[in-house]
């Protein structure tokens, strides 16, 4: 299922201000990317344009190609809706449905998709998602309870059964876990060692060890100034990058002298 | 926590002058919303008792309490219901369109314009009832009675005027539909960011989003909404007064003929003019039938609203 993301010349646009600028890479499958940089460099940005998520807010285009395995994210033909379906997203505050309950959380993606499901086979999916998730034992015994009414790190367990419950191709994480604690934070990284074996996963986040700890590849963002479109300064191997990188101001930003 | 432990036990709080006056004011508002409430009820029920005592034959219509209050809350409930009915898909729409669909600079004004519906006077929906609308229903009510005459609420005769039960409901709908459309339109416009990209972002359409994120999350607020507007309709007086003017008829389920049940609203005011003695009394009585079914209605509606409220989102 996983596929490669190749992206050329990106610029992202919010109405007439440019955030992000010239972004060339490639997204290795089955392995783990993070992106990192300081507050504003437009890496939440860059990873909402790999599923179109930033077209939520009036007035932001591209410009430049996004390509996963071939297909063109923004050609003229190809629905936004779709390309969000084949590349789930999770986000920096877990964000259950709060008037589902946790099975029905689950199985909401499965839903959109309008294929007519059996119970059982909607059962099966659900148990493996959650299980998936390493969510599983944590609730089966309350699945027709609120999704709401879990820890934070369980409930972002649960956004995470949800995402891949619809066996997406890429799974895209919004610093993942922010809202977290460590020890939730630590099964949510265990969670994406395992899921790498499945899914493309890129994964912003603020905590330079967990990049260090999960990710193949670190990509690092900067910014000139206020007002200045952020760019991607390195791409490198993690190892690489927080060893011996070839920029300034990754090395800067890494040893915590700014940002 | 460490603070905690060293401080001498049972520390009186230092209490300050602002927060005391504060807290009292605040104190004296909420009991004297009780005492106003509890006022009404005493009122009512102690001006009930001479017509709830009275003999059957002392009543107007001669058959007792009962039969005369109970066609006027037939009445009332039908066409509050009827307005219920029309009115709340109808403001769901506008408000989930306001919130979601128009264009900003569009919404801005419909916003406008729906609040503006809720300041017109219901004196001038009642001539705009009589004079505007119930002539030019009269031809659909024509449609209702060849094409579902077998349905008892659009039997026959057609009432030639168009000032029928539909009618007062049609109008009604129209008063309650601001109040419904701002309330649906805050909740709506509430719904957090978060849940709704999350729907998003599992690959919903705009469509699927307001399903499977917007309306479970606003669906208590709108109940709150229908029930305000519910509590208008049913009280709502000169409107229905002066479309149904004396055309008063028992408990009938027709809704295009010319002969409706009044409402205990629209009664009052129309009887009150000319009555004395018991019969003040008597209309009272159907005043404190009105109170207690707008209680139960309200009670109603939160328990429809609490019943799941592990699942409301407020958690």
């Amino acid at each position: 299922m996983a596929k490669r993301i190749d992206v050329s010349d990106l610029d992202i646009y919010y109405g007439n201000f440019k955030a992000v600028e010239g972004v060339n890479l490639s997204i290795e499958p089955r392995s783990i990317t993070a992106l990192i940089g300081p507050s504003g460099c437009g890496k939440s940005t860059f990873l909402r344009s790999l599923n179109r998520m930033h077209e939520v807010i009036p007035g932001a285009r591209v410009e430049g190609k996004v390509v996963i395995e071939g297909q063109d994210l923004y050609g003229s033909d190809v629905d936004p809706v779709d390309v969000r379906r084949q590349i789930g997203m999770v986000f920096q505050r877990p964000n259950p449905f709060p008037t589902m309950s946790i099975y029905d959380n689950v199985a909401a993606g499965l839903r959109l998709n309008a294929k007519k499901t059996s119970k059982s086979d909607m059962d099966g999916l659900v148990e493996r998602s959650l299980k998936g998730a390493n969510l599983w034992n944590e609730v089966k015994d309350r699945l027709n309870r609120p999704g709401s009414g879990l820890s934070g790190g369980q409930q972002q367990r649960l956004c995470i059964a949800r995402a891949i419950a619809v066996q997406p191709e890429v799974l895209l994480m919004d610093e993942p876990c922010s809202a977290l604690d460590p020890i939730s934070t630590l099964a949510v990284e265990d969670l994406m060692m395992e899921l790498k074996e499945q899914f493309t996963i890129v994964i912003v986040t603020h905590n330079m060890q967990q990049a260090a700890r999960v990710s193949e590849t670190t990509g690092f963002f900067n910014l000139n100034g206020v007002g200045q479109p952020g760019r991607l300064i390195e791409y490198n191997p993690t190892e690489k990058i927080f060893s011996n990188p070839d920029e300034k101001a990754t090395e800067d930003y890494i040893s915590g002298r700014f940002g | 926590m460490t603070s905690t432990t060293s401080a001498p036990p049972a520390q009186q709080p230092k209490s300050r002058p602002g927060d005391r006056i504060f807290a009292g004011s605040a104190k004296g508002a909420g009991i004297l919303i009780l005492v106003i409430l509890a006022g009404v009820a005493l009122f009512l029920i102690s001006e009930s008792v001479p017509a709830l005592t009275a003999s059957a034959d002392e009543i107007s219509g001669d058959g007792g309490l009962a039969s005369y209050i109970g066609p006027l809350v037939f009445g009332t409930l039908l066409s509050a219901v009827i307005a219920l009915l029309v009115a709340t898909p109808l403001a769901v729409a506008i408000a989930l369109f306001i919130t979601f669909y128009a264009p900003r600079k569009l919404a801005a004004g419909l916003g406008y314009v729906v609040d503006l519906l809720a300041a017109i006077p219901s004196i001038v929906y009642g001539f705009w009832g009589i004079f505007w609308l119930a002539p030019r229903l009269v031809p659909f009510y024509r449609w209702l009675e060849e094409n579902l005459g077998f349905l008892p609420f659009f039997a026959g005769p057609v009432s030639s005027t168009g000032r029928t039960m539909l009618t007062i409901g049609l109008v009604l709908a129209v008063m309650i539909l601001p109040i419904v459309s701002a309330i649906s339109r805050e909740v709506f416009s509430q719904v957090p960011t978060l849940h709704t990209e999350a729907a998003l972002a599992l690959g919903a359409t705009r469509w699927e989003m307001i399903k499977i994120a917007v309306i479970p999350y606003g669906k208590s607020g709108v109940i709150g909404g229908s029930m305000l507007g519910l509590g208008r309709a049913l009280g709502e007086t000169m409107a229905v007064a002066i479309i149904l003017s004396g055309s008063a008829a028992g408990i009938t389920w027709a809704l295009i003929s010319s002969a409706n049940p009044q409402t205990i609203a629209a009664n009052i005011a129309l009887q009150f003019p000319e009555s004395t003695g018991l019969a003040v009394n008597t209309l009272i009585a159907s005043g404190l039938a009105l109170f207690v079914i707008t209680l139960l209605v309200n009670m109603l509606a939160r328990w429809v609203v609490n019943r799941r409220a592990d699942f409301s989102g407020a958690n």
